[in-house]
């Protein structure tokens, strides 16, 4: 019980970031989703089972369309390919965890990700529970903030038309910060006009897909020239 | 609601599953007794930069360039994120003050 109040007391201060943010978009999503007609129980069970920003909202879109529950595989295949990659970055990190890492892999977001790979607990406090807190405690903050959208919306009547740019700003700033760590922007533009490109062929509908090809065939073809250049 | 509660429940659980399989998948095909691929590590390092300049395209997917007001809230609103984000620094407020400016922009401009 002990080791396990200290990882918590430890791994707090880390999250207050993600707590901002999550309360924030949390509450946009709930916000959005109360106004499709969904209540509270919906809120929590999506954000409880599904627990991923941007593929939420995207499902906002999918209930509110024809039913398809293959595009929607399809699509949040696609919306979370990048997830991929913060597993395998994490391969070393999450060894050994036991049972935590199912955990901690199921809990692995952009923000969750991003703190975990730089966060490390003091001295005295174990490792594999101060990284469980760390998920634990953000996972409750998106939860805790859809369900606030869902009251907020309830309680003010209040003109939501355009809340939902709220993604767009924010992949935009993730860019803006992304192009700032990088002294290679290659592997940014080739993401932008591969898939500016196969929207203008493939049209809205079709064009998650062809682009997620065409990124990782340009990637492959140029992969002497950025490995030399991204060193 | 325009789908049933069944119909939703499952829609949910689709999206559920895809993304644990996302989040998961590197650490089954992974394991922890072996060497990951050259290839698969050069992917990991390049590939979170093309998978955001996908996904703002995929938040515009939907704007009517050839109509009006032709992507123009859009296009503002983005430059408003982007100046900012690069004066200030403060996602929060970069992202807080881009939205609050689009919802003013398609409320009462281009209504």
């Amino acid at each position: 019980m002990e080791v396990k109040k200290k990882a918590l007391a430890a791994a707090f201060p880390h999250t207050l970031p993600v707590l901002t943010g999550y309360i924030f978009f949390g509450t946009a999503f709930g916000v959005i989703l109360g106004s499709k007609g969904y209540s509270l129980g919906w809120a929590i069970l999506m954000s409880a089972a599904v627990y991923a920003g941007a593929a939420q909202f995207v499902t906002i879109g999918l209930l509110t369309t024809a039913f398809n529950p293959v595009y929607a595989f399809a699509i949040t295949l696609a919306v979370n390919a990048r997830h991929l990659f913060y597993g395998i970055s994490m391969l070393g990190r999450l060894r050994g965890l036991g049972w935590k890492k199912a955990y901690l892999a199921f809990g692995l977001t952009d923000e969750t990700f991003s703190i975990l790979c730089a966060a490390e607990p003091p001295e005295g406090v174990d490792r594999n529970w101060f990284m469980f807190f760390i998920t634990l405690l953000d996972h409750l903050y998106w939860i805790i903030g859809s369900g606030l959208g869902i009251l907020l919306g309830e309680m003010v009547a209040f003109n939501s038309k355009g809340i939902d740019f709220v993604m767009t700003a924010l992949f935009v700033v993730i860019f803006i910060e992304q192009w700032k760590s990088q002294q290679c922007h290659a592997p940014a533009i080739i993401g932008v006009l591969a898939s500016s490109a196969c929207l203008l062929l493939f049209g809205a509908k079709h064009f998650v897909l062809p682009a997620m090809l065409v990124i990782v065939a340009v990637l492959t073809l140029s992969r002497k020239t950025l490995e030399r250049r991204t060193a | 609601m325009i789908l049933t509660a069944q119909q939703s429940l499952l829609i949910i659980a689709v999206v559920a599953l895809a993304t644990v399989l996302t989040r998961v998948l590197p650490f089954l095909l992974f394991p922890e007794n072996k060497k990951t691929p050259p290839y698969i590590l050069y992917l990991g390092k390049v590939l979170p930069f093309s998978a955001i300049g996908l996904l703002i395209v995929y938040c515009l997917k939907d704007v009517p360039v050839s109509s009006a007001p032709h992507g123009l809230p859009e296009g503002l609103a983005i430059g408003g994120v982007v100046l900012l984000h690069l004066a200030k620094r403060n996602s929060l407020l970069s992202i807080g003050g881009g939205t609050a400016l689009y919802m003013l922009l398609v409320q009462l401009i281009f209504v």
